[in-house]
């Protein structure tokens, strides 16, 4: 693959995609971005092909020395190139999900969402730390004015709290920054990756990095903005935001603060596992009582990511990896979730959960994809969820029991809230005449649940095809952590992370 | 002498340019405006081209009075480039009531700015200084007819003439105790020690610098004066002599009172608590405003305490840092004041309040996203180039172990955020307000804002290899 630059091209298509945008009209802007954001998961799915399993770490590395102080650098290792592969996957989702629904300024609404989309490439394939947080925080302008512009009656309050939160997060992380690069003279994340920070200064970085990426995971008690953002965004800038924003947090703990700072991650992993364990039981809780299906699906994406952080806090290779696959099956599944509120909130303008009930009978199609992705989000074998879940709570469970214990209670509730959210809407009498005359999916709609459908079940049934990739750097991690390892308190013995990994995928894929 | 003369080339030319604009205006009478200000732009961009030439040398003239070298050519370059802008669209915002002096004023207090950001001695200081705030001064008042502008004109006369009073307590304070104006024999004499009667000076000269850059607490005049004063008047107040008066400030500072020695603690502590008094102040001062021209009073306030940050650092990296910062700040400043005089309501009236703003993003598309480069660009997010100049004061301050400074300062830059967002709000998200505005900007003003915007979008990353190279060469002057 030597002599395409396939990432920068990722970047440059949509960017320019974005620019043709502001001038067109509603159908050209909206043919446009669709193209362009097909061409870049074209581009996406041929890096993933020829991503070659156990070679170079890094791979397809670009290296321009354009700004002088920090360079244009960008490179994939198999997580990165996943979430790219994710980004790519869920951009012409979203713009097929706004198709209809987006009325006002389309050719600035495509340009955001264009943008958005070399933004989030560009967080994960940055190889170079400032250009990292050059992209990282760029993603707020478009989010704000996607939210802002095209959001529900509460628009702008949510636009505020979700750019100012998200900024205060930011830049703490900036400094820690620059004194990462002061003390290692080096921009590079290869290096820095490397490097061995005194103990000492780990423990501040990790704090100022942790201030940035527990907001935008979002963890709680810093989640609040979550449920305001995703209430008053559009459809698509939901799917956006749950499906790939909120990994770029995991992502960031992945990619600088394990391995980056060991000794600090070791010192503070009673934090993560604290937090994790409340987050989950907590806004499960919340999830319950929600009568607002965007929120309850916001609270269950704060669940599903303190499981994330809980699992890559486990510090071996089962844990990391089923958190890496929670992060994409979430990705997908929380996309499809908010894509479901959007179809059926695009017929009666509500999104209150007592306003619906009974569509299976007259949308079962939307009723049965409803229900696939609901089982997904609650973990059913068989579909991604769980083999996300399973390998990440087992890999908690050999680190700290009693963690494992309170995420593996957040599941049972999670299925509680899910299942609970699936009766009052789907089930029950028809008895609404407005509901009665909801048409079901259009072709648009289909086209639309099908590929994620599709992705759920793969990756449920074969997660081989995503794991894979990613194996090597989390053995890379694991390797780096463990020397400050904690010890676990499940007395297990020796474990077989490869095996068991494969070992459970076939499984999966046996119950099936 | 004669040597001397020739290396004061951009001066010379200032000053002839500027004489000669007053005599034709005295004797063409107010018609042939354009024939004045074609004179002052000429005079400007022929002065810009030899500070270009002189640029390399390393000199000082006149019994070492006035530096002739990189630091006060790169300054006086940016000092030049705004000034011409603030002439050059003056004619539209006049009308009829665009005089010849208004030209010829803005090439004195032009070569007041250059003398400030050349001088290496307490006397040069004052002049230049001086020269600037005189041509400032009658400029702030333009307008006779109008009461607002009267009155910014006074009070800016009024709290200069203060500040100037401070001054020059500073000054002879420092005289006085250690026997010398020149910049290079106060540092020396600084570097035995100093003495209450030193330390006092130097607060003195600080507090009267600092109120050139309205840095708080002697920033009180500059919402009221950037309200009444003509917008292009005003675009040049928060343009061109805040350039010069930081650059005098960075002498003053780097120069005079060593970026070493026994002063460093005396100076550092001051530029800290200015500098996190205008960030604070600059911030919160602004939430509540609905004049945009009060409102970026309060952002120039706040972006002055940031660059104070560089400032404090004490080393070539924060003087680079502030050299980078004054660039970026300027272009950012200049294109802001441009958008606002675009709007007109429907009497023909200037637009100057915010909530006015409402949906403008749907009647001017094009106007509406420069704006919001600008603005986000002031609020330093990236990918915008507004956050590259943050960038380098904070790592000038981390490196120079002023961490708790940083870190206030960048807690505080998201108080600041929120009212740049705030605009971006009125004009993107809010429903269309029903005072018709119309944008009736000349084309020139369009292109400048259009390439300010460009270029403060990711575009200017490009040319920080260039930027870098320019302002370590400047800074490197001073140490």
């Amino acid at each position: 693959m030597s002599g395409l630059p396939i990432l920068s091209l990722m970047l440059a298509i949509p960017m320019v995609a974005a620019i043709l945008c502001l001038f067109l009209e509603a159908r050209p802007a909206r043919q446009v971005a669709l193209a362009a954001t097909l061409l870049d998961f074209a581009l996406a799915v041929l890096m993933w092909t020829q991503f070659d399993i156990g070679g170079a770490q890094w791979q397809f590395v670009e290296r321009a020395d354009l700004f002088g102080r920090f360079q244009w650098a960008l490179g994939v290792d198999g997580v990165a190139m996943m979430l790219v592969v994710l980004s790519a996957f869920l951009m012409p989702l979203c713009i097929l999900a706004s198709w209809e629904s987006v009325k006002e300024r389309v050719g600035l609404y495509m340009a955001m969402f264009l943008i958005m989309e070399v933004i989030m490439i560009g967080v994960f394939v940055a190889q170079d730390l400032l250009l990292f947080y050059i992209f990282f925080e760029g993603v707020l302008i478009p989010m704000y004015l996607i939210i802002g512009i095209w959001g529900g009656a509460n628009r702008r309050y949510a636009a505020y709290k979700f750019f100012l939160y998200t900024l205060l997060g930011s830049v703490l992380m900036l400094l820690a920054m620059i004194a990462m690069i002061r003390e290692a003279g080096t921009t590079e994340i290869p290096v820095l990756l490397n490097y061995d920070f005194p103990p000492e200064m780990q423990t501040w970085l990790w704090l100022a990095f942790f201030a940035s990426m527990a907001v935008k995971m979002p963890m709680w008690p810093v989640h609040t903005w979550l449920p305001d953002a995703h209430v008053q965004a559009p459809t698509a800038g939901s799917m956006i935001l749950a499906g790939v924003l909120l990994k770029m947090g995991s992502y960031g703990f992945l990619r600088f603060m394990m391995p980056m700072f060991p000794d600090a991650s070791a010192q503070f992993m009673w934090l993560i596992f604290g937090l994790s364990m409340v987050a989950v039981i907590y806004t499960s809780l919340v999830a319950l009582v929600q009568s607002d299906m965007k929120k309850l699906i916001a609270y269950s994406s704060v669940a599903h990511m303190a499981i994330v952080t809980a699992g890559l806090y486990a510090f071996n290779q089962q844990g990391i990896e089923g958190a890496l696959i929670v992060m994409l099956s979430h990705g997908v599944v929380s996309a499809a979730l908010f894509f479901c509120v959007g179809v059926i909130y695009d017929r009666l303008h509500t999104r209150e959960i007592d306003r619906y009930g009974g569509l299976a009978v007259n949308m079962p199609a939307y009723a049965l994809f409803f229900l696939l992705f609901t089982m997904a989000s609650i973990g059913l074998p068989g579909t991604s969820g769980f083999v996300g879940e399973f390998l990440s709570l087992a890999g908690l469970y050999e680190a700290s029991s009693w963690a494992a214990l309170a995420c593996t209670t957040g599941i049972i509730l999670g299925a509680a809230y899910m299942l609970y959210l699936y009766r009052r809407v789907v089930f029950g009498e028809l008895t609404k005449d407005d509901v009665k005359a909801m048409p079901d999916l259009n072709p648009r709609e289909w086209a639309i649940f099908v590929p994620l459908a599709a992705v759920t079940l793969w990756m449920g049934v074969y997660p081989e095809s995503f794991l894979a990739p990613m194996r090597g750097d989390v053995t890379t991690v694991v390797a780096r952590l463990a020397p400050t390892k904690p010890a676990g308190d499940a007395q297990l013995a020796a474990a077989r992370p490869k095996a068991a990994a494969t070992g459970d995928a076939h499984h999966a894929g046996g119950v099936q | 002498m004669t040597a001397d003369l020739a290396l004061i080339w951009p001066e010379l030319i200032l000053t002839i340019g500027g004489l000669v604009t007053l005599l034709l205006g005295t004797f063409g009478g107010d018609r042939r405006v354009g024939l004045y200000q074609f004179a002052s732009l000429l005079t400007l961009a022929v002065g810009a081209a030899a500070v270009v030439a002189l640029f390399g040398t390393q000199a000082s003239v006149f019994s070492g009075t006035l530096a002739v070298d990189d630091f006060g050519g790169f300054a006086k370059l940016i000092i030049y480039a705004a000034s011409f802008v603030c002439i050059a669209i003056a004619p539209r915002y006049f009308g009829e009531g665009m005089r010849a002096e208004y030209s010829a004023l803005i090439v004195f207090a032009t070569l007041g700015m250059g003398i400030m950001a050349a001088s290496r001695d307490l006397m040069t200081l004052y002049i230049g200084l001086e020269l600037n705030s005189l041509g400032s001064y009658v400029l702030a008042s333009f307008m006779r007819g109008d009461d607002r502008s009267s009155e910014a004109g006074l009070k800016y006369f009024v709290l200069g003439a203060l500040a100037s009073g401070f001054l020059l307590f500073g000054i002879s304070l420092l005289y006085g105790f250690s026997g010398t104006t020149d910049f290079a024999g106060i540092a020396r004499a600084m570097g035995g020690g100093i003495n209450i009667g030193l330390l006092f000076g130097i607060v003195f000269v600080i507090a009267g610098l600092a109120f050139k850059i309205s840095a708080v607490p002697f920033h009180m005049w500059t919402p009221d004066v950037y309200e009444g004063a003509p917008t292009p008047v005003t675009t040049l107040f928060a343009s061109a002599p805040k350039v010069a008066a930081m650059a005098l400030l960075v002498r003053v500072v780097i120069d005079a009172m060593g970026s070493a020695g026994p002063a460093l603690a005396a100076w550092q502590q001051i530029i800290i608590f200015l500098s996190l008094a205008s960030i604070i102040l600059g911030a919160v001062g602004a939430i509540g405003q609905k004049n945009i021209k009060r409102l970026l009073a309060y952002s120039s306030i706040n972006n002055v305490g940031f660059m104070l940050i560089g400032l404090a650092a004490g080393t070539q990296q924060g003087v680079e840092a502030v050299l980078t910062y004054l660039l970026v700040y300027v272009v950012t400043t200049i294109g802001a004041f441009l958008f606002v005089m675009q709007l007109r309501d429907a009497d023909g009236r200037m637009v100057e309040s915010i909530p006015a703003y409402a949906g403008l993003s749907k009647r001017q598309p094009g106007l509406a996203a420069a704006m919001a480069v600008f603005l986000f660009s002031l609020a330093a997010i990236p990918p915008l180039f507004g956050f590259w100049p943050k960038y380098l004061v904070f790592e000038a301050a981390v490196n120079a172990g002023l961490v708790p400074l940083a870190v206030a300062g960048v807690v505080v830059s998201v108080i600041g955020a929120f009212y740049y967002i705030a605009i971006v709000k009125t004009m993107f998200f809010d429903d269309e307000a029903d005072a018709v505005i119309r944008n009736d900007g000349s084309r020139i003003e369009g292109a400048v804002i259009g390439v300010s915007a460009l270029w403060l979008s990711v575009i200017g990353y490009l040319f920080i290899p260039m930027l870098a190279v320019a302002a370590a060469g400047a800074a490197s002057v001073l140490f």
